[in-house]
């Protein structure tokens, strides 16, 4: 492989995992638990399908064959998404929905913080202004974390639950393959050891303060998000999300 | 014709339908930068009309010979969904004095920060009821506590935080606890 076309892979990995969870995200517009829930989902969500585009676009243009943006959001289908396993799984109750939120979020964080320095100006230049964002997102969601871990016995109970549910797809965060390797060695990805390290720190405080007991660190690991095997559930997210350009491609009128 | 200076009273809404009518008879070749400066400072951003795309420092240069024009903008979020409709706004703005073809580009690099709203700007943000940011972006730390923000409505710095999130991205939700008033705050970024 070579270094183009793993930025490729990467940058296609980064702007699916945004997309995905940002439309994971948008389920719960309407149906939040509480106003000001909504709209903390809704910024966040939109946040993260604005940093899909710029992602997109980058690819695109490396990429090269013609396809745009769009194309690459709305025309592959779910063998050809690269989005961590973690951004497709279902929302469940708010603690799944925000337990979800924190792996992501800490994972985004020290990821884009380490890209905000790249060697290639572009991806510097998208992950600089991305890293702001993710900043408040992190805040938010270890936040809630702390406040359901740390809550009634109801709510630590499910947050446990949910800690439980989703362990089997931190892994993927913090195991580097071939492309990462390839882009932390390029100067552009971050040091996957380091990334590891500080991904598991941060989550390690985080849950020892919500009062939560993370899963084991040799547990069985759920990978593949990142070669296209996904779980079932990537493909009715795209069903719903690609089906008006399935149904009418090219339509430019509404 | 629209002269550069004028104060343009016009809705986006009338912006936009008067796309496409260049006046025949302006003459944008005698314009300076300053006066295309003036003219984009005429320019509000479409969710907070208060201040002009200047003021909020999205736009972040002007690019004029006397023969080409191009524009470099930036947005505040990356997801800001007011992006185009700005771009399309200051183009207009642009045809409106003359400017044929004004080429507006997006940047990205360096990341758009509240520290470059200008002072006026954020008076302008206050006196429509909005707080501006305080302080600056590089003080932000990653887990700490919210600043104490002063109430735009009547000056109490006893205002607490509803939702770090409000009505668009850039704004947080606060409310007075002396006048009981609810207020946006423009989010430090």
């Amino acid at each position: 492989m070579t270094q183009t076309e793993a930025l490729k892979e990467y940058l296609l990995r980064l702007a699916d995992s945004d997309m995905i969870l940002g439309q994971r995200l948008c389920e719960l517009c309407g149906k939040a638990p509480a106003l000001e829930e909504e709209m903390a989902l809704m910024n966040v969500a939109l946040d993260l399908v604005g940093q899909a585009r710029n992602w997109y676009e980058y690819a695109a243009e490396l990429i090269d064959d013609g396809r745009d943006a769009d194309k690459l959001a709305y025309r592959r289908d779910a063998h050809d998404y690269r989005n961590l396993l973690m951004t497709e799984q279902p929302n469940e109750d708010y603690a799944v929905t925000m337990g979800r939120q924190f792996f992501f979020d800490a994972w985004h964080y020290f990821t884009l913080k380490s890209l905000a320095g790249a060697s290639d100006e572009r991806v510097a230049g998208i992950a600089a202004k991305a890293l702001k964002e993710a900043t408040y997102h992190l805040r938010r969601s270890s936040e809630w974390v702390k406040r359901l871990g740390d809550g009634t016995e109801e709510s630590h109970r499910r947050m446990q639950d949910a800690v439980d549910i989703l362990w089997r797809f931190t892994g993927e965060l913090i195991t580097p393959d071939e492309t990462d390797q390839l882009i932390a060695k390029a100067g552009i990805g971050p040091d996957p050891e380091q990334l590891k390290a500080d991904w598991q720190g941060l989550v390690t405080e985080v849950l020892t303060q919500a009062t939560l007991t993370p899963g084991a660190e040799d547990a069985w690991m759920y990978m593949g998000g990142k070669h296209g095997e996904h779980t079932e559930h990537l493909g009715f997210i795209l069903a719903e999300m690609q089906f008006l350009q399935r149904a009418y491609p090219d339509a430019t009128t509404w | 014709m629209p002269q550069p200076g004028d104060s343009d009273t016009r809705s986006a809404v009338d912006i936009l339908i008067a796309s496409d009518r260049v006046p025949a008879n302006a003459r944008p070749d005698l314009l300076t930068e300053d006066d295309i400066w003036a003219l984009l400072d005429e320019v509000k951003d479409p969710e907070v009309p208060a201040v002009s795309v200047v003021e909020l420092g999205i736009v972040r240069a002007v690019h004029w010979d006397g023969r080409d024009l191009s524009i470099d903008v930036t947005p505040t979020y990356s997801g800001c969904p007011a992006t185009e409709l700005i771009e399309e706004l200051i183009a207009e703005a642009l045809r409106a004095a003359g400017f044929r073809d004004p080429n507006i580009n997006q940047v990205l690099t360096p990341a758009w920060t509240t520290d470059w709203i200008t002072d006026e700007g954020k008076e302008k943000l206050r006196v429509f009821g909005i707080a501006p940011p305080q302080g600056s972006s590089s003080k932000l730390s990653l887990l700490g506590e919210p600043e104490v923000i002063a109430c735009p409505h009547c000056g109490s710095q006893e205002t607490e935080r509803v939702s770090e999130f409000g009505a668009t991205a850039c704004k947080a939700l606060y409310r007075c606890r002396e006048c009981l008033e609810p207020f946006d705050y423009f989010k430090c970024i």
